[in-house]
């Protein structure tokens, strides 16, 4: 589908986005200097857990070296959920008493560049008494070897359970099968990692901090509450991000102390994460442990579903998701696009002396799908079956939707099982299971791999309200401004890092404006100049941003087409918007959206009497009717060889059919899938954060953790 | 993470570089291609007070042959051997080697000497020199010494040089036309260092028949008399070898360097992945 001028909705637009950054003229945080600026470097923990029996600074540098004592007037992240039960933690900027994971930040250290100040980070003395490390997410809850925050009693974040009687479930289902599944912890690795620049300035009375954030409204609120500032004295700008993935999803400690430093020196300060800070001192994600149980008919029919499900949450609650986010979610979401009778889920958010955890791409899914999808491959076998047959036995069908999962969840639409025939048509699986029965001649297996899932998008108040968390999303906002030259300025709360809303918003306000792309400017990014927003995640801003931006194009079309009415002396609804211009059905009168601005900024006096004194700008807000979320959904195929002798895996083939609804830019939406493939890839055969019995990453540097890189990923995808 | 200060020198010649390094008193470090000790630097494993730059030296820079063999220095960079710059004196393994070392923008810069002097066991010039029984030329206040590759190295990390000392070159004797070898090495990703390396040489005519368990935990693990392995393929004998390279206790390492044998193998009977 084609808007009416070729560059609207559903048009491949090459990316607004690429001229900089294509060009290496893009703007990050480690491109931005300050005349006098500092920069800091953090003294981290070496060791997973102790207890700090004192910090030494080094002589002649007191001034220099600053630590939780000398942030006195600073509270703690303090990320709390309405769960009833949920334990929060004090994670305080710099270590107070005890250090909970290896890469904790101590102290912090500033000089005129990062050498010297890691110079003097060298220097400072701390003195630790080790305390046993809780390493393992089961054993921390059920045998701990020390406990992580003492006053808890326990190394448990949060327990749910949602229960279901299972007795007769367990003496009538004839398929019965049990497993035990782990997925690693990892490492979002974006290739840009965080940086943070603050300035005080003097004459607002206000912080300005640059920091490669994906919810700028959101770091500034936290801001406000740790360092006790209105919220108007703070300034968060998120320039260029390379990457988020959920990894910039979060109020930093490291952002509290360079606030805190720019105003207690008078002077720019900087932090830039290297790559190794990267990897084991901040987040990590996805370390999931599922005891599953699943019982089906022996025609593969689904019974039902009951689960001990273990996320390792790490050592502390992190601002603004919490540590009962990812746990809460794989109860809500382990059924799949399945369906069922009985489901029972058990979920512990244990705490561990590890980085804490953030969602990343997809809250909780990744882990999920595949606890599930080898249970479906598990029945297929026992009931003789071909994969794909039993998820076919199973999926929702188009005739039911829209349908309430057995979790409450709302699909709003779709053909699952359509997704599944088509990617095994693709694929041709005829093919490679008669290639499977005549063996390879260089005594590789090829395997065949199947995986569904439907995901919600764009969570609203309701799925967010009942966890409490310190940010629930309610609506969208977007300000527009037609300018006196015709150009169209949007401004949204969100942050755009790969998501490319700088082409899509334009294709949005195209097809309704009728404006062309290149005379559109979208603002992100900064709470100075964009409404409240609670930012860039869980698959929102097409919907909720990209509502906000359609809603005020609108808006200001009306607005637009009242002024010009009157100045043609036509009824408004005689008039069109194509092409940049304002024409009257039907005749070949018309103006052009800038001599409609120019009259009402330049020239009032030609403005009839009566026009809305708002003028041609605009801030309006977006909601869903409902604000259950989307879910789109997908099948992917795989074919692999699997060398038996080295373990080596080559991806013969790939498949992937999903509906993404109606598609913006259907190229920005491959983007999105080969990314998030080629991130699945790296899920299932390279990428592990590992940790020793101490607590110790083992996998410091990117020689050690390998995300997938470009002759593991397949040529080509052919995607439906 | 930024390299703490040092200094940095480029000498012109050999004598002034070891002059160089006599002055540091253990504090100074070599730098050529700078494709591992950047990195290190960087990290701060490696905190030195002074960098000698080598690459300014014309002899480490060059490469000579006689009838009888071919010297490198030190300073050659991987590309340049991949590119079929130097005589081929190996029937064609260096180059093979080098076209498979890491990504070509470390082969732009890294060097062989650099690769054999950071003696990390899972690189590719510390296992097929000595596979190929090559000669270090080491450089010192004394004078010049000659060492076997096999003697150059002492364990992970770990060489003959002295503080004060330098990689001047490699002698590699010269292959004769009925030699053939075979070369593996499995790397999870493009362009890391091997998980496992197997190697092996046969050259009749010199009498020559060599295996090389390589990324062992240290130093190559060369079987002189191969011919069990290298001739025939007999599983047992080079299970042997596997074992005899310290890897027999874990059953990943075990087969891993096992495969990388037989693979190897197949490949210098001209068949096999």
């Amino acid at each position: 589908m084609e808007g009416k001028s070729g560059k609207g909705v559903g048009a491949s637009l090459l990316r607004k986005e690429d001229e900089r950054h294509l060009r290496g003229r893009g703007e990050f945080v480690g491109d931005i200097q300050r005349p006098g600026m500092l920069e800091a470097a953090f003294v981290r923990s070496p060791v997973a857990h102790a207890r700090i029996k004192g910090i030494e600074k080094p002589a002649g540098f007191e001034d220099r070296v600053f630590t939780m004592d000398d942030l006195a007037d600073v509270k703690a992240i303090r990320a709390v959920t309405a769960i009833k039960g949920f334990k929060p933690s004090d994670m305080w900027p710099l270590a107070r008493g005890k250090v909970r994971h290896v890469g904790e930040p101590i102290a912090v250290c500033v000089a005129a560049t990062r050498a010297e100040a890691e110079d003097i980070a060298a220097q400072v003395y701390v003195d630790f008494e080790e305390l046993p490390a809780v390493v393992d997410m089961v054993e921390a809850r059920t045998s701990p070897p020390s406990l992580v925050h003492e006053e808890w009693g326990d190394n448990v974040f949060l327990e749910t359970l949602v229960d279901d009687d299972f007795t007769a479930v367990r003496a009538r289902a004839p398929i019965k099968l049990r497993r035990h599944v782990r997925t690693a912890r990892q490492s979002m690795a974006p290739m840009e990692g965080r940086g943070v620049l603050c300035e005080w300035n003097t004459r607002l009375g206000q912080l300005e901090m640059y920091s490669s954030a994906q919810m700028p409204h959101i770091n500034r609120s936290g801001l406000s509450e740790c360092l006790g500032l209105d919220q108007g004295a703070i300034r968060v700008i998120a320039p260029d991000v390379g990457g988020g993935f959920g990894y910039k999803g979060i109020l930093l400690s490291e952002e509290i102390c360079l606030a805190w430093l720019s105003r207690r020196l008078g002077r720019p300060v900087r932090w830039l994460e290297d790559r190794r800070e990267q990897l084991v001192a901040s987040t990590n994600c996805r370390e999931h442990d599922y005891d599953i149980t699943i019982y089906a008919e022996r025609d593969g029919r689904l019974i039902g579903i009951d689960c001990d499900a273990t996320v390792d949450s790490g050592a502390y609650s992190l601002y603004p998701f919490s540590a009962c986010l990812e746990g809460a979610q794989v109860a809500s979401i382990l059924p799949g696009p399945y369906k069922m009778e009985h489901f029972r889920c058990h979920t512990w958010s244990a705490c561990t002396n590890k980085p804490p955890i953030l969602p990343y791409r997809g809250v909780a899914r990744t882990g999920v799908c595949f606890a599930l999808e080898l249970m479906m491959d598990a029945v297929a076998r026992e009931a003789g079956m071909e994969p794909y047959e039993v998820r076919l036995a199973n999926l929702v069908l188009p005739s039911e939707m829209p349908y309430d999962n057995i979790t409450k969840k709302h699909f709003d639409s779709g053909d699952y099982p359509e997704a599944v025939r088509k990617a095994v048509a693709a694929i041709d699986l005829p093919k490679w299971r008669a290639r499977q029965k005549a063996g390879e001649a260089d005594g590789r297996r090829i395997g065949v791999g199947l995986s569904v899932y439907c995901e919600q998008g764009a969570h609203g108040t309701s799925v967010y309200s009942g966890w409490g968390i310190p940010m629930v999303p309610g609506h969208e906002q977007c300000f527009a401004r037609l300018s006196p030259d015709g150009v169209l300025e949007l401004r949204i709360g969100a942050q755009s890092h790969g998501q490319s809303m700088e082409t899509t918003f334009a294709q949005v306000a195209n097809e309704i404006l009728g404006v062309d792309p290149d005379k559109v400017r979208l603002i992100h990014g900064d709470t100075a100049l964009t409404p409240y927003s609670t930012g860039t995640w869980g698959s929102r801003c097409a919907v909720m941003s990209g509502g906000a931006v359609a809603t005020a194009a609108r808006e200001i079309a009306q607005r637009v087409k009242k002024i010009a009415g009157k100045l043609m002396e036509v009824a408004v609804e005689d008039l069109v918007l194509e092409d940049g211009k304002v024409k009257v059905a039907g005749t070949d009168k018309q103006m052009t959206l800038a001599e409609v601005a120019h009259v009402w900024y330049r020239a009032p006096q030609r403005l009839p009497a009566d026009v809305d004194p708002g003028g041609l700008e605009a801030t309006v807000g977006y909601k869903p009717q409902r604000d259950t979320g989307t879910f789109s959904y997908a099948c992917h195929a795989v074919v692999v060889a699997v060398d038996p002798e080295i373990g080596h895996t080559e991806i013969l083939d790939y498949v992937i059919v999903e509906d993404g609804g109606t598609l913006i830019n259907p190229m920005v939406v491959d983007g999105q899938i080969y990314g998030g493939t080629a991130q699945g890839i790296g899920t299932a055969l390279y990428e592990e954060m590992n940790y020793d019995g101490e607590g110790q990453p083992l996998a410091s540097t990117l020689a050690d953790y390998m995300p997938p890189d470009r002759p593991k990923c397949p040529n080509r995808a052919s995607s439906t | 993470m930024k390299a703490a200060a040092f200094d940095y020198e480029k000498p012109a010649d050999v004598a002034a570089a070891v002059k160089l390094l006599s002055g540091a008193q253990g504090m100074g470090k070599v730098i050529a291609g700078g494709q591992s000790l950047g990195p290190m630097l960087n990290l701060r494993l490696a905190q030195p007070q002074l960098l000698v730059d080598v690459r300014g030296i014309a002899e480490m820079c060059a490469v000579t042959e006689t009838p009888e063999a071919l010297t490198i220095g030190a300073c050659v960079t991987h590309a340049r051997i991949e590119d079929g710059k130097l005589p081929d004196a190996t029937r064609g393994l260096l180059p093979a080697v080098a076209a498979d070392i890491a990504y070509r923008a470390v082969r732009n810069r890294g060097t062989l000497g650099g690769s054999l002097a950071h003696a990390d066991p899972a690189a590719d010039w510390v296992n097929t020199l000595a596979l190929l029984d090559a000669v270090a030329i080491l450089q010192g206040p004394a004078g010049r010494r000659e060492l076997k590759v096999t003697e150059f190295m002492h364990g992970p990390f770990a060489t003959a040089l002295a503080e004060d000392e330098l990689l001047v070159a490699v002698r590699i004797a010269r292959l004769s036309k009925a030699a053939r070898w075979g070369y593996y090495k499995f790397c999870r990703k493009t362009g890391e260092f091997a998980e496992a390396i197997g190697a092996m040489l046969v050259d009749p005519e010199r009498k020559v028949c060599r295996a090389v368990v390589g990324a062992t935990t240290s130093v190559p693990h060369v079987v002189a008399d191969a011919r069990a392995i290298a001739e025939r393929f007999m599983p047992d004998e080079a299970l042997k070898a596997v074992e005899a390279a310290g890897l027999g206790d874990d059953p990943y390492e075990r087969q891993m360097h096992f495969a990388a044998l037989k693979r190897a193998a197949a490949r210098m009977h001209g068949g096999g992945s």
